[in-house]
C-alpha cells in the first residue's frame, strides 16, 4: 500500500478546520482564516485531480484501498473508489473551495467557525463516498447532518431554527432504519465489509426489509416525494453557500447511496421495487416541477427543479441499464454544478437587493449584462438543453428507461417541457422586463470575484456538454460490473425459484 | 482542411466574436464581421452545392465522440450530400443577405453586436442540424435553432408582449420535441443506434415489429414516423402546433425573415425528407402528413384573408406554405418539397424583408389599414414586393409558379383519395393566397394614404444596404424555379442529382395530369390580380359589404380559429385553478 490517498483526502480538511478553529481571532484573522481554508480546500481539490489521474477506469474493482480494524471483528475503517465514486469525490472538493469563494457579506458573525463548518462537511461527504464498510459510511453519512443544520440554524435567515430543526429531524428519522438495517446486516452476515458482502450476496428473504430500511433514508435525503418538504424550507433559509453545499454535494449521497447499497447489496429486492421508485420519481418529475412553476420565491423554485431533477436521477438508478446509470451519475454531476451555479446567482443578487421574491426583480438585463449571459447559460442547463451538461444525463436517463418502459419515458419526458416553462419563466421575470424598482439601477453589475467564481462553473457546465466522454469513459467499467453483478443475481434467484 | 469546417464553424466564430468582444470591436466593426463570415461561408456553400451537382461529391466527416455510453454512441458529425448541401445554399445564402440588411434595420437599436451575435449562432446551429448524420445532433441544432429563435423573438427584452412570445414559442416547441425525443428514443430501442445510415439499413427488417402502449398495438415503424412527425409540426408550425408562429413576430423583421421564414420553421420538411427511407415504410405516416399539411396550407390560407398586421398576414402564408411542402412530402415527392423549400426561401424572405422595409418607411407601423397610396414614394421596395408576391402566388415563370404547380400535380398524381384532396384544396389554397398577397399589396401601396401620424411627404425609400439584399433575393425569387427545376425534380436529371439522399420505394409517377387541370392554378392566379384590384382598391364598399355580409365568418377568421382562446382555456386557465391548490400546499406539512 503506497501513499494513503483517500485518507489524505478526507484529513486534510480536517485538520485545517482544526486549525482555523484553534487560531487566535484577531481583528484581522477573518480574512486569513478565510485564505487558509481557501488554501486547504484548494490543495484538495488539485489532491483529487491527481487521484483521478492515477485512477484506472478499465478495471471494476476498488481501488486504493486502505484498511485499518477499529474496533476489532466488528469495524474496519476501509476505504476505496470506483468508478461511480470517484466522480462525487472529485464535484465535492471542487465545490467547497468555490462555497469559501463566495462567502462574504452575507455570514456577519462568526466568519472563523462558518469556514470550520464547510471544511469538516467537506471531509465527512469526501469520507461518504468512499467508505467500504457500512459502519464508516454511516458514521459519515450522518455526520454530515451536523455542520448542515449548524450552518442553516446559525446563519440562517428568520425562520432558521424551525427550517434546521425540520432538516434534522426528517433526515434523521430516516436514517435511524437505515442503523437497524445495517445492525441487522452484521447479526445476518457476520461482517459489515462492502466487498465482502458483495461477494457473498444477500439471502434474497433478508433483501425486502433492509432495502425498504435504506429507501426510507435516502428517500428522505434524495429527497424523494412526498418526504421533499423539508428541502425547500432548508434553502430558504440557508446562508448561499449553505443551500450550495446542499444542493450540489448533500442531495448526491443519497443518490450514490442507492447505486452502492440498494442496487449493489439488494439486487433482487431492488427488482421488486421498481414500480415503487418508478411512481415516485414520476411524481416528482412532473408534480414538483408543477409546484415549482407557480413559486414567487426564487431560492424555492430551484429548490424545487431540484426534487424534479433528482427525480430524473432516482428513475434512472433503476432502469439497471448502462445508459440509464451512467445517466444518473452524469444528472448528478452536472446538477451539483447547475443547482450550485443557481443558488449562487441567487445569492448575486440577494446581497444586493436583500430580497429573494421574484416579483422584486425584473430589467436586470441592462443594469447587470454580465450576469444575464452567465445566468442563462445556467438556466440552459437546468432547461437541458443540448450543449449543456443537463442535457447529457437527462437523455441518457430517458434511453435507459425507454428499454424498460415507453409510457414511463413519456411521461418522464414531459418533465422536460415543464423545467423549459419554469425556468424560462423565472429568468423572464427576474432578467427580462421594465424596471420595476429603483434599487435596482443601482445594482453593481458582477465584481471580479463573482465573475471568477461563476464562470468556473459555466465553463465544465458547456464543457461537458459537448464533450461528455472524461465523465463517462470513468464510471463505464464500474457500471458494466454493477449491472452484470445484478443481472447475475436476478437470474440466480429464478432458478432457485 | 476541408471547406465543411469553414463553413459551420465560421458563423459560431463570429458570434462568439461579436457576442464576448463586440464591446471592444465596436458595433459597425462586429456587423461587417459577422456579414463577412456568413458571406464567405455562404461562398464555400456555393462551391459544395456545385460540387455536389457536378462531380456527385459526398463526404461524412466526424469532428469526434460526443456521447459513448455503452452501446450507445453518438459522434459529431458533418455530412454533405444533395440534400445537406441545398439546405446549405438555402440557410447561408439568406443567413448572409440578412445579416446585410439588419446593419441598416437596426441601425438606431443599441444592442447591435448582440443581434448580430445571436444571427450568427442561430445560422451555426441551423448549418448544425442540415449537415448532421445522426438524429442526436440533428437534436441539438435543432434545440439550438430554438433557442437563438427565443432569444431573437425576446429581442426588444423591455416589450412585455415580446418576452411572451418568446416563451411561448420556445414552450410549445418544446411540446412537438417531446414528440421527437421519444421518436429517437424509440428509434435507439429498435435499431441500437442513431446514426442515419446504419438505421435507414435497418428499417425493411424491421416492418413487422409492434409495440404495446397501454394495451394497444402500434407497428413501430408508423410509431417513429408520427412521433419524428409532431417534432416537425411544433418546429414548422403546422396546425394544432401552430400558434407561436403569428406570435413570433414580436422580434425584429429580419429575424421574421430568416427564422420564421426562410429556415428554421423549414427544418420539420428537412426532418421528414430526410427521413424518407423510413417515412417510405409507413403509408399511415404519409397520409397524416398529406392530411396536416393540407389543412394547415388552407386553414392559414384563411385567416391570412382578414388580418390586418402586415407582418402577421406574411406569417399566415408562411404556415400555408410550409403546408404545402408537408403535403408534398406526405404524397411521395419529397425532391418537390425540397424545391418548394428553396423558391419560397428566397421569394418568403423577400416579403419579410420587403415589409421591414415598408415597416421602416411608416415608423413603425405595421397595420396595413394605416398605409396606403404610397408606391411611388417607394419605389424600389414596391417593385421587389410585386416580384416576391408574384412569385409567392405561382404567376407563370416565376419560381413560385414551378414548384407549388408540381406539387399539386403530383398529389394529383398520387391517384388514391388523399392525393385528389389534398390536389383540390392545393389549388383552391393557391387562389386564397394570391387573394390574401394582392390584398396586401393593394392595401399597403395603392389606393388612398391612410396614416394620420405621419405625413404622405415624410416617407422615404430605404438605404442601399437595405435595397440590395433585397435585390439579391428578388433574383433568386424571379430565377430560381425555372433555373433548378430539372436538377431538383426534372424526371432523370433530379434521380442523378438526389442520389441515395432521397429514397423512393416506387419511382414518381411520370404521368402528366389532363392539361385544363395544369391550366386551372394559373388562370386562377392571373385572374385574381383584377379582381382583388377591383375589391380592395377601386370599390372598397364590396369589401365592407362582404365583411358585414358574413359577420361570424369573418370573425371567425379574424380571430384565427380561435386556436389562441382554446388553448387558454384548456392549458392556461386550469393551470391557475391549480396554482390555487399547489399554493395551499401547507395542508400536507408534516411538522
Amino acid at each position: 500500500m503506497g501513499f494513503p490517498i483517500l485518507s489524505s483526502l478526507i484529513l486534510l480538511p480536517l485538520l485545517g478546520a482544526i486549525f482555523i478553529f484553534f487560531s487566535k481571532s484577531k481583528s484581522n484573522a477573518h480574512l486569513t482564516s478565510k485564505y487558509l481554508a481557501l488554501f486547504v480546500s484548494f490543495s484538495n481539490f488539485i489532491l483529487s485531480l491527481y487521484l483521478w489521474h492515477l485512477f484506472d477506469p478499465s478495471i471494476a474493482e476498488f481501488q486504493f484501498l486502505e484498511e485499518q480494524s477499529w474496533i476489532k471483528g466488528f469495524v474496519n475503517y476501509k476505504v476505496g473508489i470506483d468508478g461511480i465514486s470517484i466522480l462525487f469525490i472529485i464535484l465535492t472538493a471542487f465545490i467547497a473551495p468555490l462555497c469559501i469563494v463566495s462567502v462574504n457579506s452575507t455570514v456577519k458573525y462568526r466568519l472563523k467557525d462558518f469556514l470550520v463548518a464547510i471544511l469538516v462537511m467537506e471531509s465527512l461527504m469526501i469520507g461518504v463516498f468512499c467508505s467500504l464498510d457500512l459502519v464508516i459510511f454511516y458514521l459519515f453519512f450522518e455526520g454530515g447532518l451536523i455542520p448542515m443544520f449548524l450552518i442553516i440554524g446559525i446563519w440562517g435567515g428568520e425562520r432558521r431554527v424551525y427550517s434546521a430543526f425540520k432538516f434534522f429531524l426528517y433526515t434523521l428519522l430516516g436514517s435511524v432504519l437505515m442503523l437497524v438495517a445495517i445492525i441487522s446486516i452484521y447479526w445476518i452476515t457476520g461482517s459489515t465489509d462492502i466487498t465482502y458482502l458483495y461477494n457473498l450476496g444477500i439471502d434474497a428473504k433478508y433483501q425486502y426489509l433492509l432495502w425498504l430500511a435504506f429507501f426510507s433514508s435516502f428517500a428522505v435525503k434524495t429527497p424523494m416525494w412526498p418526504v421533499h418538504t423539508w428541502l425547500p424550507d432548508a434553502h430558504v433559509e440557508a446562508p448561499t453557500a449553505g443551500s450550495v453545499l446542499l444542493a450540489a454535494i448533500l442531495l448526491k449521497m443519497a443518490g450514490y447511496g442507492f447505486i452502492r447499497f440498494s442496487v449493489g447489496l439488494f439486487p433482487i429486492a431492488s427488482e421488486y421495487f421498481i414500480p415503487l421508485i418508478y411512481i415516485l420519481s414520476l411524481i416528482a418529475i412532473i408534480y414538483t416541477s408543477l409546484v415549482a412553476l407557480m413559486q414567487e420565491d426564487m431560492k424555492k423554485l430551484i429548490a424545487y427543479s431540484s426534487v424534479a431533477h433528482m427525480g430524473f436521477v432516482t428513475l434512472g438508478i433503476f432502469t439497471f441499464t448502462q445508459q440509464g446509470l451512467e445517466g444518473s451519475i452524469f444528472q448528478m454531476i452536472s446538477h451539483g454544478l447547475v443547482s450550485a451555479a443557481l443558488f449562487l446567482s441567487v445569492g448575486v443578487v440577494y446581497e444586493r437587493m436583500h430580497t429573494r421574491l421574484i416579483s422584486n426583480y425584473g430589467g436586470l438585463v441592462s443594469i447587470m449584462p454580465k450576469y444575464a449571459i452567465v445566468l442563462m447559460v445556467f438556466t440552459l442547463g437546468a432547461v437541458g438543453l443540448p450543449g449543456t451538461s443537463g442535457f447529457i444525463g437527462e437523455f441518457l436517463i430517458l434511453i435507459g428507461a425507454f428499454k424498460k418502459s415507453f409510457l414511463v419515458a413519456a411521461i418522464a419526458s414531459i418533465g422536460v417541457i415543464l423545467s423549459a416553462a419554469y425556468m424560462l419563466w423565472l429568468y423572464k421575470r427576474v432578467v427580462f422586463g421594465e424596471i420595476k424598482k429603483d434599487e435596482i439601477k443601482k445594482m453593481p453589475d458582477l465584481n471580479r470575484a463573482e465573475i471568477f467564481i461563476l464562470s468556473l462553473l459555466v465553463l465544465p457546465i458547456i464543457f461537458f456538454g459537448f464533450y461528455p466522454e472524461p465523465l463517462l469513459s470513468t464510471t463505464e467499467i464500474s457500471i458494466e460490473n454493477l449491472i452484470e453483478m445484478y443481472n447475475t443475481n436476478i437470474n440466480l434467484n429464478l432458478v432457485e425459484k | 482542411m476541408e471547406f465543411e469546417y469553414l463553413i459551420i464553424f465560421l458563423p459560431l466564430v463570429g458570434a462568439i466574436i461579436s457576442g464576448f468582444f463586440g464591446k471592444f470591436l465596436g458595433s459597425r466593426n462586429s456587423e461587417i464581421l459577422t456579414s463577412l463570415f456568413v458571406s464567405i461561408s455562404s461562398i464555400f456553400s456555393f462551391l459544395i452545392f456545385y460540387k455536389v451537382f457536378n462531380e456527385g461529391y459526398i463526404n461524412n466527416l466526424d469532428i469526434f465522440t460526443w456521447i459513448n455510453s455503452g452501446s450507445f454512441n453518438v459522434n459529431w458529425s458533418i455530412k454533405v450530400d444533395a440534400l445537406s448541401s441545398v439546405m446549405l445554399v438555402v440557410v447561408t445564402l439568406v443567413s448572409s443577405v440578412v445579416h446585410i440588411y439588419s446593419i441598416g434595420y437596426m441601425s438606431h437599436d443599441p444592442h447591435k453586436q448582440r443581434f448580430m451575435s445571436y444571427l450568427s449562432l442561430f445560422t451555426f446551429s441551423m448549418l448544425m442540424l442540415v449537415t448532421s448524420d445522426n438524429f442526436l445532433q440533428l437534436f441539438f441544432g435543432w434545440e439550438g435553432v430554438g433557442l437563438c429563435s427565443y432569444f431573437l423573438i425576446g429581442f426588444w427584452f423591455k416589450k412585455e408582449s415580446a418576452n411572451a412570445a418568446a416563451i411561448k414559442a420556445f414552450v410549445v416547441n418544446r411540446v412537438g420535441d417531446f414528440g421527437f425525443a421519444l421518436g429517437i428514443f424509440l428509434i435507439f430501442y429498435l435499431f441500437g443506434t442513431v446514426n442515419y445510415v446504419e438505421v435507414f439499413e435497418l428499417v425493411p427488417k424491421s416492418l413487422d415489429v409492434n409495440l404495446n402502449f397501454l394495451g394497444l398495438n402500434f407497428n413501430a415503424i408508423n410509431l417513429i414516423c408520427i412521433l419524428l412527425f409532431i417534432g416537425a409540426m411544433g418546429k414548422s408550425a403546422q396546425i394544432f402546433l401552430h400558434t407561436w408562429l403569428p406570435d413570433a413576430m414580436e422580434g425584429p423583421t429580419p429575424v421574421s425573415a430568416l427564422i420564421h421564414a426562410a429556415t428554421m420553421v423549414t427544418a420539420g420538411v428537412f426532418l421528414v425528407v430526410r427521413c424518407s427511407p423510413i417515412y417510405e415504410y409507413s403509408p399511415l405516416a404519409l397520409n397524416i402528413i398529406t392530411i396536416v399539411g393540407m389543412s394547415t396550407a388552407f386553414f392559414a390560407a384563411t385567416i391570412a384573408l382578414a388580418q390586418d398586421d402586415i407582418k402577421k398576414i406574411i406569417a399566415y402564408s408562411t404556415c400555408s406554405q410550409l403546408g404545402y411542402m408537408f403535403f408534398a412530402a406526405g404524397v411521395g415527392a419529397y425532391n418537390v418539397a425540397m424545391f418548394h423549400l428553396f423558391t419560397h426561401a428566397f421569394f418568403k424572405a423577400l416579403l419579410f424583408l420587403g415589409s421591414g422595409s415598408i415597416i421602416h418607411s411608416f415608423k413603425d407601423e405595421q397595420n396595413i389599414n394605416l398605409m396606403g397610396g404610397v408606391w411611388k414614394k417607394l419605389p424600389y421596395t414596391w417593385l421587389l414586393m410585386i416580384i416576391g408576391t408574384l412569385a409567392l402566388t405561382g404567376f407563370p415563370f416565376l419560381s413560385g409558379f414551378y414548384s407549388k404547380d408540381a406539387i399539386i400535380e403530383f398529389a394529383y398524381l398520387r391517384g388514391n383519395t388523399v392525393g385528389y384532396f389534398a390536389a383540390g384544396i392545393g389549388v383552391f389554397t393557391a387562389l386564397l393566397t394570391s387573394i390574401y398577397s394582392w390584398r396586401l399589396m393593394f392595401k399597403t401601396f395603392h389606393g388612398d394614404y391612410n396614416n394620420k401620424n405621419l405625413n404622405i411627404s415624410s416617407m422615404h425609400e430605404s438605404p442601399m444596404v437595405m435595397i440590395i439584399p433585397l435585390i439579391i433575393l428578388a433574383i433568386g425569387a424571379i430565377f430560381s424555379g425555372f433555373l433548378f427545376k430539372d436538377l431538383f425534380i426534372g424526371i432523370e436529371s433530379s434521380s442523378n442529382f438526389w442520389k441515395n439522399s432521397i429514397f423512393f420505394l416506387e419511382p414518381l409517377s411520370q404521368d402528366h395530369p389532363p392539361s385544363w387541370f395544369i391550366l386551372l392554378t394559373p388562370i386562377l392566379v392571373i385572374l385574381s390580380i383584377p379582381t382583388a384590384y377591383y375589391i380592395f382598391v377601386k370599390n372598397i364598399k364590396i369589401t365592407h359589404e362582404i365583411v358585414n355580409g358574413n359577420l361570424p365568418l369573418y370573425n371567425f377568421l379574424k380571430n384565427k380559429w380561435y386556436f389562441d382562446e382554446l388553448y387558454n382555456y384548456l392549458f392556461v386557465n386550469t393551470s391557475k385553478k391549480d396554482r390555487l391548490i399547489f399554493l395551499e400546499k401547507n395542508r400536507f406539512k408534516i411538522y
